[in-house]
């Protein structure tokens, strides 16, 4: 007989991290110990995006979201959930503090969602190819193994007019079709970029882990149109539970024929590998990570002549990002027509975000191209947590910039984020509030790009190193007001003679928050001040002797005993001794302790 | 399985569709409820509820999905449950044995008639409130 419930189990790496694969194995057992194995389904599934919430669990049919589950909870939710059909209140999602029956159609953080590229996470066993073909998968690929010609793909993809998400957005049909154009090649290669590297983001990672066919199914699709038998899936080896999903999902490919040689008897072989790299960000660049594929040091090389026609080995290479091959079965399924539809004339489609800092509802979110950054961060990720003030989104990581209150009403696409001196990167969002200062931000992401330069050119290794130490200069209070200039002039020369894309937008960090920031960064320079209280050497902790009540709850905090003071009298910090760490501070139930 | 041919993943696909269906909600339009107190547990609840799940793929009726609930404070019907169908009033049927669950499915579901002997809710609901509809 047929299932009558399913339970969903998060498996995304967030909700693994706090025991998810102990809660399975839990319900696992409560299921069987109630003799129900063959009526009641457990599944582990990818990443449903809401991290903040997570461990999640989702039980069907009835719909209900339970979050912050715990294994010892998997007793409760069997005999009573399952056996006797009523909800477990306290673990179902709280909406604005009541524990009300949550269905997932309910929840405020899925109701602006479009999920093309996550349609699956969250939904099936990805481990298990029978259920991704039950979700029309692999039916893209018997489309263009058996009904279309390679020009009929391309022709669609620019009909759906796809731009790759990895970050530049250049149209993907356009680099396919410069591979197919290539006629005397002996040999060509398809290759998946899996170097996510940002800080904060975990979009493409996500994908893989919650479904990984549909990146296999898009690169076999890939090779029939520009005619490749080779594929190679290059991912950090920092992703455990990708790499073990891919492989899982190859094999199982592999043994249903839909890779290797003659696929489902159509002539056509292709097969993949997996690349395992190393970590560096700079191998995000294409050209570099085709230099670390072939066992080369990951450097990039000037481009033209660009991968599409002189790429892996020196053979015709066509290299898209994760989230860009995910969309593709969909594409070819339901026509690019349908997909055009969808989002903005600039960039139909939808592209998934991976929303963090100080927000509420943190979590992996998949909106429609042209949604606001209001709507991203107010009305799915909830507003900005402890109800502090919202100061700017940072957008494209260490290459994009920041995004003040006045502009977040704008539609976002790749046009209208570089508008805005931002980009739109490969998807990390990371929100900033008041307390964040805003040189200290642009300081950490400057020292990312310095530190994962390949040092190969000069403006990028001198320029960014020079940056650097100016930034350090402004933030210890030693900033004069040529320093902005002299940040400018530098910036603007990376962004001209850098040879790849990591040193041409390693300053855009900077130019991006002087532009916005002026004022806190002149408050660093002429009144040596942090607005934020972030930068130690600007700022002083001191006791107001009238607060103080002399508990010495802050003297047995300090680290370096530099509080000082009898019982019941007023303290005093030694500054000299003083690491301005903020223990104190955080510790003073008497708002006795300032910063200056 | 050995490697497959066109003709098989095609079949393999059919064959699981129906199955992964059932976790799709959207698609959904009718809505059996099945109550699964400590009551209707006892009085035979859960062989209605799987008589129903039976009769729903006999008559392959992917719209319709089954769930459960605690008791409905009709205990003295018990089984009780509950068919909420799009285009006819939301009933509560009681004293539900798997024979008039078979009667259920055939009668309200497919031929949208209701099942009056069983009939022991109904929500006086206002008619004329959806513009007489």
């Amino acid at each position: 007989m047929a299932y009558r419930s399913y339970i969903l189990v998060c498996g995304g790496t967030a909700c693994e991290s706090s025991k998810a694969n102990a809660i399975y194995e839990s319900l696992l057992n409560e299921v069987d110990a109630q003799g129900l194995s063959d009526e009641v389904q457990v599944i582990k599934t990818g990443c449903f995006g809401f991290c903040e919430q997570g461990p999640i669990v989702k039980i069907l049919p009835e719909d209900s979201f339970y979050v912050q589950v715990t294994p010892s909870d998997a007793k409760e939710l069997v005999e009573e959930h399952i056996v006797k059909g009523r909800e477990v209140k306290r673990l179902l999602y709280d909406k604005e503090g009541s524990k009300k029956h949550a269905k997932v159609e309910d929840i405020k953080f899925y109701q602006k969602q479009f999920r093309i590229v996550l349609r699956n996470c969250g939904f099936i066993d990805p481990e298990n190819i029978d259920e991704y073909i039950a979700r029309e998968g692999y039916s893209a690929l018997e489309k263009v193994l058996f009904e279309m010609s390679g020009d009929d793909v391309i022709q669609e993809l620019r009909t759906a007019g796809l731009r790759g998400r990895g970050g530049a957005g250049f149209p993907t049909w356009m680099k396919w079709n410069f591979t197919k154009q290539v006629k005397d090649a002996d040999q060509k290669f398809i290759v998946c970029n899996a170097d996510e590297g940002d800080p904060g983001a975990y979009m493409d990672r996500s994908t893989l882990e919650g479904d990984p066919h549909s990146v296999l199914e898009a690169m076999t699709i890939a090779g029939k149109t520009v005619g490749a038998n080779q594929g190679y899936i290059y991912i950090r080896a920092e992703y455990p539970l990708a790499i073990h999903r891919l492989e899982v999902a190859m094999a199982q490919a592999r043994e249903y024929g839909l890779l290797g040689k003659n696929i489902l008897d159509s002539g056509f072989d292709f097969d993949i590998e997996i690349r395992l790299g190393a970590g560096a960000f700079v191998c995000g660049e294409e050209t570099a990570l085709l230099a670390s594929i072939e066992g080369e040091r990951g450097m990039p090389v000037p481009r033209p002549p660009f991968p599409a026609v002189k790429g892996l080995w020196g053979k015709p290479t066509v290299i898209n990002n994760v989230e860009t091959w995910a969309n593709i079965p969909v594409i070819i399924m339901k026509g690019g027509d349908w997909f055009s539809q969808i989002g903005t004339h600039d960039s139909p489609g939808t592209k998934v975000f991976a929303l963090t800092g100080k927000i509420r509802n943190s979590g992996l979110v998949e909106v429609p191209m042209g949604t606001t950054l209001r709507e991203i961060i107010y009305d799915i990720g909830g507003g900005i947590a402890n109800d502090r003030k919202f100061k700017a989104v940072q957008t494209g990581g260490p290459s994009g910039g920041v995004i003040t209150e006045e502009f977040l009403d704008t539609p976002i696409d790749f046009g209208s984020l570089q508008k805005l001196g931002s980009m739109m990167g490969s998807g990390g969002m990371i929100v900033m509030d008041e307390d964040d200062c805003i040189v200290d931000v642009t300081k950490f992401y400057l020292e990312f790009s310095v530190e994962e330069s390949c040092g190969k050119c000069a403006p990028c290794r001198i320029g960014g190193r020079s940056l650097m130490n100016i930034l350090d200069k402004i933030t210890k209070g030693n900033g004069t007001i040529e320093d902005i200039e002299q940040m400018k002039e530098i910036g603007y020369a990376m962004k001209q003679a850098s040879l790849c894309a990591l040193g041409q937008t390693a300053p855009n960090p900077i130019l991006s928050t002087v532009k916005h920031f002026e004022a806190e960064y002149l408050a660093h320079i002429n009144d040596k001040t942090c607005p934020a209280g972030k930068c130690k050497s600007l700022i002083t902790y001191n006791i107001l002797a009238d607060m103080c009540i002399g508990c010495t709850a802050c003297a047995r905090k300090c680290p370096t005993a530099a509080i000082s003071g009898e019982r019941r009298q007023v303290h005093v910090i030694d500054q000299a001794a003083c690491i301005k760490c903020g223990a104190c501070f955080e510790t003073c139930k008497f708002g006795a302790i300032e910063i200056r | 399985m050995a490697k497959m041919t066109l003709q098989e993943l095609r079949k393999l696909r059919d064959s699981k569709k129906t199955e992964i269906q059932k976790r799709d909600l959207s698609d959904k339009e009718t809505q059996i409820i099945v109550g699964m107190g400590t009551c209707g547990i006892a009085a035979g609840a859960k062989e209605v509820l799987d008589t129903f799940l039976t009769q729903l793929e006999v008559h392959n009726l992917n719209s319709v999905v089954v769930t459960q609930t605690g008791c409905m404070g009709l205990c003295y019907v018990e089984p009780t449950i509950e068919v909420i169908a799009p285009g006819m009033p939301s009933v509560i049927y009681g004293k539900v044995d798997p024979e008039v669950a078979k009667k259920i499915v055939e009668e309200h579901i497919i031929h949208k008639r209701m099942v009056s002997e069983h009939v022991f809710d109904r929500p006086s609901v206002d008619i004329i409130k959806d513009g007489g509809k």
